[in-house]
């Protein structure tokens, strides 16, 4: 977060500055780009200046007209214009290079980041804003930084150039620049530190609509069950009025400051040419003895205001460059912010890469909450041998699926200890951690992808056959047989023919097919019935065979023969042992659970 | 540009005020160069000082009557397109809540999403740049063209001789282009898809180690997205090269027309270089008209993606003239056949019917059609063939709003957003807090709910995340029963509370709310034991249809779900 989220015009200054450095980085490509647009302009400057002389071989009567000239240059011109058209082009293929590889860079560094920060992050931030950074954030970023990068390039030439010459004219007459430009700057500077808080509203706000957008999408059909389309959408209205507000209110400051600095050159423009009619009439009226400085020709009036105006011109343009920048710079804001997250913190130095993972697990006193002030877990111990069938037993809440994020290090303990084969969790590296582990949720997830790919996921290289095996295995190979396009069959979000059991079999597929020496069941096969559920136990047990594994489900008839039962109620653990141990407790929560199934 | 049509007509007055005020802005800065000129080209030679200051002071004038204009016409574009903007998503927004869902299956979701943002927000760029930018230009073509016809008619139709030319480039330019930016944003689609589900599946990517490999997906989409693009642009950036080429080589033609027209005495030199200045503005009229065309392509392919949506037909539309309920019973499936997209069989002659007050369960393998028979009961689809009666009439011929308020439903992986707990049960009804601590407590949620410090007013993360899997099914279940349906449908929505609880709910159901009709499917014995009428199904078909001690008796598929759930569980 360092320099972010403050309100000073220092944090834009590096802002800006972070932003264009993702143009410096292609110097090959900007510097190019500039070269052929200075080319393509000089060649577009020349033009005019071969149809004066075409228009001069005209002569001033019908008898002076040199047609041959006229034709020449006319030719020449037609040469020079269809050359800078190619330039120009080929600069566009340059520029349109440039940002898109920008863009595609800040894409990827965004998606990066985003697979290396905790899982908590995602638990935390609604999706819809997570897509509105890399998409709505990273455009507005991009389309400002290509197009400005080179009309600022470009604008800087002329600006130099015209002030150059303007010096060689009249410096006194320069000295009107020396009010006005100051003017533009306070001014465009002030504004733009008093707009820059409306910009950073509207970028934000426009991440809050789409992240209610998509949540409420994904609500859609529960919404319509309960004809409740009226409600959400007045409060869509609500929030869509608050967004494009957010906007109007940006683009009503922000509209003055385009305008303002066109005034502010106009008026220096009105001066100039005050002033040079005053000096010319010094020039008239002192003809002994004038101070040099004074003098001026009519001719070198008109000069000087020509080039006054190629002056102002980009000043313009700056002025409305600025307000596009301002909500680029809203947007890089966002997109720092996030490229800024902290990560999970990176392994131990010395963490080490588990190979052969035999699958002792210990816990011992271990403390945990999502939000430090409120601990979930209190005072956890228990110890898994390898090969061990540890289930998970308890009522809703009781924190089951948190011991499962403290195993895979979804989140980090805060205090007692985790150990797997010894080692301390926070001393092994994490994908080994992870990789150590297959699991099987209760929330199911494919990903937009043929079936053979999402059962392939947790294998890479694997084979038809071994895909076929495993979907055997699980049940489900029939299943997709009967599809149309068998295997090969794409699973698109909210895929219609599929129900959750089946997608529950796939991921067991998936899980069989991922081979690892550990195994987690988190309610594995809530959503399969009992007879499927009976025909892939055989399966099951198989997978289960010389792994440890976590177990957490509801039908206590199926974790019978866990090595370890525990009891979890309000985060501790009131009971262990076997089931046999745990019915003969005449009094023990489990035996009350377990006979409660049968009521 | 329909779009925008449609929806700034309610503000027409407004607009017309606003674009009026931006002619004025347009002439008014027009006349400062004048003024310049004047002063430079006439005023300063007479060496009249009063004269000079006179000029001097009136384009300071006009210059500030410039920047007041300006400005109140760009504030007043701003507010056309802030007003056009939030029709445009209201009305999406809208249509999306009433799509069916075979038009979301079709349409899907991250599609409909990044119309609803990046979509209306191109409307709102392009509508806000149109406004701002499009009278200026046309103003100074048409003003340029006029001039120089009243200069010389024959060299301005020598000019306009290259106007067919720039006409069919900037046509097919941007023909080409709007196919082309459809096309890009079908690529943020997929793009975003694919964050999407990442960002919704991280648990499983990280456990499988899958990161490097979702980083070369993502790069994939990405890379497409860069590729689509970069061909767009470098489509539309052919206009501008073209037009001033075609734009100079009218003028190179004029010069050449003008001196032989010079020559016959026609014409006068000097035409020939006025012609010249008002050819730089007609030329930066020109190209100041290409860059609002490539804006307003890109404007035009949002906008089609969007009215593509808004367009949609309205399906599952109540029917008329439905035939009379063939018996008795609140709820009756006759003879119903049905497929999704109309391709392999899902249900199978499903014929049943239940009394008012009565429960059913469903009973079935996975992927037996379960669910679907529940689709069909809420309308989500109609039936291939047969049909499905509620309360005596065809489902059919209900409208959404009399079937939905006669129903409480629990969807498998039900609907979580980001509000209060409060929120979540009432889910915008405005429902008393009696009604919705009734409800919480009918469906065992009250207590852990009363164990979380901030009680009802508890906010619930989007999708629930802050809840066990448990909890959420019986903040789900609440919101059904605090509406007080008539009939209650529990598809596979107790699946994650352990027996006791389950064992708990379905006590305090019966106990309650002994009227409500009630369907329930789920994999659980214990949860459907209890019913009326209980359903096995297999393959799309019911194989049997009884009591649980009918079933138990005669059918040998139930018995074996049941053995193995209840009393097997002993003999092991």
């Amino acid at each position: 977060m360092r320099g972010m989220g403050g309100e000073k015009g220092e944090i834009k200054k590096d802002i800006l500055f972070r932003m264009f450095s993702y143009a410096f980085e292609h110097k090959a490509l900007l510097s190019l780009a500039i070269i052929i647009m200075i080319a393509s302009n000089l060649l577009a400057l020349w033009g005019p200046d071969l149809s004066g002389k075409a228009i001069n071989a005209i002569g001033d009567s019908p008898e002076a007209v040199d047609m041959k000239t006229v034709i020449y240059y006319s030719a020449l011109m037609l040469g020079a214009f269809a050359l800078s058209a190619v330039l120009g082009y080929i600069n566009s293929i340059v520029m349109v290079n440039l940002s898109q590889k920008i863009t595609y860079t800040m894409r990827r560094q965004i998606f990066e980041r985003l697979m290396s920060l905790p899982v908590g992050y995602f638990d935390k931030t609604a999706t819809g804003n997570i897509i509105s950074h890399i998409s709505y954030d990273v455009d507005t970023v991009n389309s400002s930084l290509s197009n400005d990068i080179l009309q600022i390039g470009a604008g800087a030439i002329t600006v130099i150039g015209s002030l150059v010459m303007m010096l060689r004219i009249s410096p006194v007459m320069v000295s009107v620049f020396l009010f006005t430009i100051p003017a533009s700057i306070i001014f465009t500077r002030y504004k733009t530190k008093k707009i820059q808080p409306f910009f950073r509203a509207r970028s934000g706000k426009i991440g809050e609509l789409n992240g209610y957008a998509e949540e409420m999408l994904s609500g859609q059909k529960t919404i319509r069950s309960y004809n409740r389309e009226d409600v959400i959408v007045s409060r869509f209205d609500k929030k869509n009025k608050i967004t494009v507000d957010a906007y109007y209110d940006a683009e009503y400051h922000g509209s003055v400051i385009g305008p303002s600095v066109n005034f502010i050159n106009n008026l220096s423009l009105s001066l100039i040419s005050m002033l040079g009619g005053l000096l010319y009439l010094y020039t008239l009226t002192h003809t002994e003895n004038p101070i040099p400085y004074l003098v001026i020709s009519l001719g070198n009036v008109s000069t000087f205001i020509m080039y006054s105006r190629k002056f102002s011109g980009p000043i313009n343009e700056l002025a409305n460059i600025m307000s596009e920048l301002q909500s680029a710079c809203a947007a890089a804001e966002r997109v720092f912010r996030l490229l800024d997250t902290e990560p999970e913190p990176a392994d131990a130095p010395d963490a080490v890469e588990l190979t052969d993972v035999r699958g002792d697990v210990t816990l011992e006193n271990v403390k945990f909450g999502y939000i430090p002030e409120k601990t979930i877990i209190h005072d956890l111990s228990f110890n898994a041998k390898p090969g061990n069938l540890i289930a998970i037993v308890g009522p809703t809440g009781a924190g089951k699926t948190t011991i499962i994020n403290l195993l895979m290090r979804f989140y980090d303990i805060n205090g007692g200890k985790i150990k797997l084969d010894g080692h301390e969790l926070r001393q092994i590296t994490r994908e080994s951690l992870r990789r150590a582990y297959t699991m099987v949720l209760q929330d199911t997830w494919l990903f937009h992808g043929t079936i053979f790919e999402n059962i392939a996921y947790g294998r890479e290289n694997a084979t038809m056959e071994e895909v076929i095996e495993a979907a055997k295995a699980a049940k489900i190979h029939n299943y997709i047989m009967n599809l149309p396009d068998e295997y090969n069959t794409v699973l698109s979000d909210d895929g219609v023919n599929i129900s959750k059991g089946q997608k529950q079999l796939i991921t067991i597929a998936r899980a069989m097919l991922a081979d690892a020496p550990m195994l987690i069941l988190d309610e594995a096969t809530s959503n399969v019935d009992s007879r499927t559920e009976r025909q892939i136990q055989e399966a099951m047990y198989r997978l289960m065979e010389g792994r440890t594994c976590f177990v957490i489900a509801h039908r206590l008839s199926t974790i019978q023969n866990a090595d370890l039962i525990l009891v979890l109620r309000d985060g501790e653990v009131i009971e262990q042992g076997s089931h046999d141990e745990l019915m003969s407790m005449q009094n023990g929560f489990y035996r009350s659970l377990y006979c409660s199934q049968f009521d | 540009m329909k779009l925008f049509l449609k929806y700034s007509k309610p503000f027409a007055p407004y607009v017309c005020l606003g674009l009026f005020i931006k002619i004025l802005g347009s002439f008014s800065e027009l006349v400062i160069p004048f003024i310049l000129e004047h002063i430079i080209d006439v005023v300063v030679p007479t060496s009249d000082m009063r004269a000079v200051l006179f000029w001097g002071v009136a384009m300071i004038v006009v210059s500030l009557l410039t920047l007041v204009l300006n400005v109140v016409a760009n504030r007043m574009a701003a507010k056309v397109a802030r007003n056009v903007t939030e029709g445009v998503r209201h009305d999406l927004f809208r249509r999306v809540m009433y799509l069916t869902a075979a038009q979301i299956d079709k349409l899907t979701v991250p599609s409909l999403e990044s119309r609803l943002t990046s979509d209306t927000f191109q409307i709102h760029r392009v509508t806000g740049m149109i406004l701002r930018m499009g009278i200026r230009a046309p103003i100074l073509l048409i003003g340029g063209v006029l001039v120089t016809l009243a200069l010389d008619p024959v060299m301005t139709l020598v000019m306009l001789g290259t106007l067919p030319l720039i006409a069919v480039s900037v046509l097919i330019v941007s023909r080409k282009g709007i196919k082309l930016f459809t096309g890009v944003q079908d690529k943020v689609d997929s793009m975003t898809g694919v964050v999407r589900e990442n960002a919704t599946g991280i648990r499983v990517v990280k456990a499988l180690s899958k990161t490097d490999y979702e980083k070369r997906h993502f790069d994939g989409s990405n890379r497409a997205l860069v590729a689509a693009e970069k061909r767009a642009q470098l489509t539309m950036a052919l206009s501008n090269p073209l037009i001033t080429f075609f734009l100079n080589a009218g003028l190179a033609a004029v010069i050449v027309v003008g001196a032989y027209r010079v020559q016959g005495e026609l014409t006068k030199p000097g035409v020939i270089i006025a012609f010249m200045s008002y050819f730089t503005i007609i030329a930066n009229a020109m190209i100041a008209i290409t860059r609002i065309f490539t804006m307003m392509t890109r404007g035009i392919a949002s906008a089609n993606r969007i009215t593509e949506v808004i367009e949609l037909n309205q399906e599952l539309t109540p029917v008329e003239n439905t035939k009379k309920c063939p018996r008795e019973g609140y709820i009756v499936f006759d003879h119903v056949d049905f497929s999704y997209g109309k391709m392999k069989k899902t249900l199978t002659d499903i014929d049943f019917s239940l009394t008012k007050g009565g429960t059913l369960g469903i009973i079935g393998a996975t992927g037996s059609g379960k669910s679907t028979v529940i689709q069909l009961l809420m309308r989500y689809y109609d039936a291939d063939s047969g049909a499905v009666y509620l309360d005596g009439r065809d489902v059919r011929s209900y409208t959404a709003d009399e079937l939905y308020s006669k129903i409480g439903i629990v969807r498998q992986n039900d609907f979580i957003y980001n509000d209060t707990i409060e929120e979540n049960i009432s889910f915008g009804r405005d429902l008393p807090h009696e009604d919705i601590e009734k409800a919480a407590v009918i469906a065992q949620a009250h207590g852990f709910i009363s164990d979380i410090e901030a009680g009802y007013d508890h906010q619930l993360t989007s999708k629930g995340t802050n809840v066990s899997g448990g909890q959420r099914q019986r903040l789900l279940i609440s919101r059904a029963l605090a509406g007080k349906p008539e009939l209650l449908i529990l598809d596979d929505s107790s699946s994650a509370l352990d027996y006791k609880t389950d064992a708990n709910l379905r006590r305090a159901i019966s106990e309650n709310l002994g009227d409500t009709t009630q369907v329930i499917v789920a994999q659980r014995v214990s949860s459907i034991m209890g019913s009326d009428l209980i359903l096995v199904m297999d393959e799309g078909e019911i194989v049997a249809a009884g009591t649980h001690e009918q079933l138990i008796e005669s059918c040998e598929v139930y018995r074996e779900i049941s053995d193995s759930q209840l009393g097997g569980a002993f003999l092991e």
